[in-house]
C-alpha cells in the first residue's frame, strides 16, 4: 500500500540529490575513497609496511631526489606514503561510518522519543544531553579510550558516546516542529496510532536533516579518529592511519614537508567532501526549499 | 423524536497546566445533516469542542465533565481503540491551515487514500479511483496530475480542495471544519465555502462550522452556537440569532460586522465594558 509512496518519494530524493553539485562533488570524493579502501591491496603500489631505510624521506615524484615508484616520496623508514594514504583511508572510513551511525542511530532514538512525548521524558532527556554536552569531547574521547583501552572498537565507541547529543538535539526540535503541524493533527483525526504517526508522518520528514547531519559527522568523526591516531590512542602502530602519519609527519618537519603534507591535505579533502555532501543532502532534500 | 447524531453535554476541560478553565458547562447538538456554527473569539473554545469530539486534545487539556454522545454512544467513556475505530471512520477534519494540514513530504495520492486504506482495507487501485472521483466532485481540473503532485507545488485553494476531498473520503456523517477559510483570499473563501455546502447537501453529511467570523457562519449554518471564555453565551437557529438576538455580546458582534450597504456607518468594535462584563459573567460558577 503505502510502500508506493514511499517508493516514489526515494526515487524523488534521489533525483534530486544528484541534481545537486555539492553532492556530485563531495559523495564522488568518497565514493573514491571507498574504492581505494577496498581495493587497497591491489590499488596501493606498494606494501605500506615495507621498510627500506636506504630510501629513508625521499621526496614526491614531482621534486628532485625523488625515488621512481614513489609517487609521494617515503617516510623515515622508507615506507611509501601513497600506500600508506591509501591504506588509511580504511580506517578513516570505518570509523567514520560506523561511529556516525551508532551515534545517529542513538541520538534518533532519543530524540524522537524527547520531541514526540514531551513532558517528563523530554525534561530527562534534555537535561541528560545538556550535562553530556558540557564536556569537552576531545577530551572526553581521550580519557574514554584511555580507560576502555586502545583500539578501533574503542575509538568508534568514544565517538558514538559523545556525538550522540548532536543528533538527539537536532532531531528533538525537528520533531516538535514537525508535531505541532496540522498534518499531524489531521493524520490523528483519520485514526492512525501514535506509533504509525510518527514512523510514517514525521520521521521521514525529519531524514533529510537527519541525512545531512550524518554526513557533517562523518567528517567530524574523520578528524576524532586522526586526533586519537595522533596521540597514539586508536590502532596500534604498524597500522597505517592519517592521524598517526600526521603525528610521525610533525617530527619530520625538517627533513621532509611532504611527509607531513600528505595525511594532512588528504584529512582535509574528506572532511571537506563530507561537508559538501551534508550541505548538499540538505538542501536537495528538504522539500521546504525544493520549491 | 430519535437521538440527534451528536449530544454534547455538560462538557468541561481545564488546563493540566495552571488548571485555568477552556470549557465551562458546554452543551450543544447537532442533527444529521444540518450545520452547526461555533463562533467565537480567539481563546474562546471553539476549536476546543471540535478536538475534544475527534479525541484528539493536545496533553495539556484535560476533559473534567460531561458527556459526548456521537451516535447514542458515550465517546468519552469509550475504550481508546473502539473509539478511533468509530471516529475515523464517521467523523472527519477539514483543518484550518492547508499550508500546514499536508505533509510536505507525501503525494496527494497518499494522503487523500490514507483513510480509505485504513478504514476500508482498499488496495492502492481502488483507494486511487475514488480519490480521482473526489477530486472531479471538489472541482479540480486535474486529478491525475494533482494526485502525484506534493502540496508545494498546489496553492491554497488547491491544497483545501484536496483537504475537503480527503474529509469527504469515508462518507463520514459529521465534518468538524475548523475555521477552514480563515488562512485563504477572500475571493477563494466563498468558492470553498460554496464547495463544502454543496458536497454536504450531495453527501448529506452534517458539519460542525468552527470560525470567528459571525458574516461566514450567517453564509452556511442552520444553527450557531456563540461562546465567550469558554461559556456557551447564545444559541440559537441562525435567523433567531441574527435577527432577535438576546445577549448583548450578541448585538455587539453583529453591530461590530462591517456592512457593506452602509459604508458610512463605519466600524463599531465591542467595547471594552462589554468585554470586561462578559470576562465576569463566564467566570461566574
Amino acid at each position: 500500500m503505502a510502500d508506493a509512496d514511499g517508493r516514489a518519494r526515494c526515487w524523488d530524493a534521489l533525483r534530486a540529490c544528484l541534481a545537486e553539485p555539492k553532492v556530485v562533488a563531495g559523495g564522488g570524493f568518497i565514493l573514491l575513497l571507498f574504492v581505494l579502501a577496498l581495493g587497497a591491496p591491489w590499488i596501493a603500489p606498494k606494501d605500506p609496511l615495507e621498510q627500506d631505510i636506504i630510501l629513508g624521506a625521499t621526496p614526491p615524484a614531482w621534486l628532485s631526489g625523488a625515488e621512481p615508484g614513489h609517487w609521494l616520496g617515503t617516510d623515515d623508514l622508507g615506507r611509501d606514503a601513497l600506500s600508506r594514504l591509501i591504506y588509511g583511508s580504511r580506517i578513516a572510513l570505518t570509523v567514520a561510518f560506523v561511529a556516525s551511525t551508532l551515534a545517529a542511530a542513538l541520538g534518533t532514538a532519543l530524540g524522537l522519543i524527547a520531541g514526540w512525548r514531551r513532558g517528563w521524558i523530554d525534561a530527562a532527556i534534555s537535561r541528560l544531553v545538556e550535562i553530556w554536552m558540557a564536556f569537552p569531547p576531545v577530551l572526553l574521547s581521550i580519557l574514554l579510550v584511555a580507560v576502555v583501552g586502545a583500539g578501533v572498537g574503542s575509538v568508534i565507541a568514544a565517538i558514538a558516546l559523545i556525538d550522540w547529543t548532536r543528533f538527539c538535539r537536532v532531531v528533538r526540535a525537528e520533531t516538535m516542529t514537525q508535531a505541532s503541524a496540522d498534518y499531524v493533527t489531521a493524520a490523528r483525526a483519520i485514526g492512525f496510532s501514535q506509533s504509525r504517526i510518527l514512523a510514517r508522518e514525521i520521521f521521514p520528514n525529519v531524514l533529510p536533516v537527519l541525512i545531512a547531519l550524518v554526513s557533517l559527522e562523518m567528517g567530524i568523526a574523520v578528524i576524532v579518529e586522526a586526533i586519537l591516531s595522533f596521540v597514539g590512542l586508536s590502532v596500534s602502530s604498524d597500522t597505517p592511519t592519517w592521524g598517526g602519519m600526521i603525528a610521525q609527519g610533525r617530527q619530520l618537519m625538517h627533513q621532509g614537508w611532504w611527509i607531513l603534507a600528505a595525511p594532512l591535505t588528504m584529512l582535509f579533502l574528506t572532511v571537506l567532501a563530507f561537508n559538501l555532501l551534508g550541505e548538499g543532502l540538505r538542501r536537495a532534500l528538504d522539500p521546504v526549499m525544493r520549491r | 423524536m430519535s437521538a440527534p447524531l451528536l449530544a454534547v453535554s455538560g462538557l468541561g476541560a481545564v488546563s493540566d497546566r495552571d488548571a485555568t478553565p477552556i470549557l465551562r458547562d458546554v452543551s450543544l447538538r447537532v442533527e444529521r445533516g444540518e450545520t452547526l456554527g461555533l463562533v467565537g473569539e480567539s481563546g474562546a473554545g471553539k476549536s476546543t469542542i471540535g478536538k475534544a469530539i475527534l479525541g484528539i486534545l493536545p496533553r495539556t487539556v484535560r476533559v473534567t465533565s460531561g458527556h459526548i454522545l456521537f451516535e447514542n454512544r458515550d465517546l468519552l467513556t469509550m475504550p481508546s481503540v473502539e473509539r478511533r475505530r468509530l471516529i475515523g471512520q464517521r467523523v472527519a477534519l477539514i483543518p484550518q491551515d492547508p499550508m500546514t494540514a499536508l505533509n510536505p513530504g507525501r503525494r496527494i495520492e497518499g494522503q487523500l487514500t490514507d483513510g480509505l486504506r485504513l478504514w476500508r482495507g482498499l488496495e492502492a487501485r481502488a483507494a486511487r479511483e475514488i480519490a480521482l472521483r473526489l477530486l472531479g466532485e471538489v472541482h479540480i481540473r486535474d486529478p491525475e496530475r494533482v494526485l502525484a503532485s506534493y502540496p508545494h507545488q498546489l496553492s491554497g485553494g488547491m491544497r483545501q480542495r484536496v483537504l475537503i476531498a480527503a474529509a469527504f473520503a469515508l462518507e463520514p456523517a459529521l465534518i468538524i471544519a475548523d475555521e477552514p477559510t480563515t488562512a485563504l483570499d477572500v475571493t477563494v473563501q466563498k468558492q470553498i465555502l460554496r464547495l463544502i455546502r454543496g458536497m454536504q447537501n450531495t453527501h448529506g453529511t452534517a458539519v460542525i462550522f468552527v470560525s470567528h467570523d459571525l458574516g461566514v457562519v450567517a453564509q452556511i449554518c442552520d444553527h450557531v452556537t456563540l461562546l465567550f471564555g469558554g461559556r456557551i453565551i447564545e444559541q440559537g437557529t441562525t435567523s433567531e440569532l441574527l435577527e432577535a438576538p438576546k445577549h448583548a455580546y450578541t448585538r455587539a458582534l453583529i453591530e461590530a460586522c462591517p456592512r457593506y450597504d452602509r459604508p458610512d456607518a463605519g466600524l463599531r468594535p465591542v467595547s471594552e465594558e462589554l468585554l470586561a462584563r462578559l470576562r465576569a459573567e463566564v467566570a461566574a460558577p
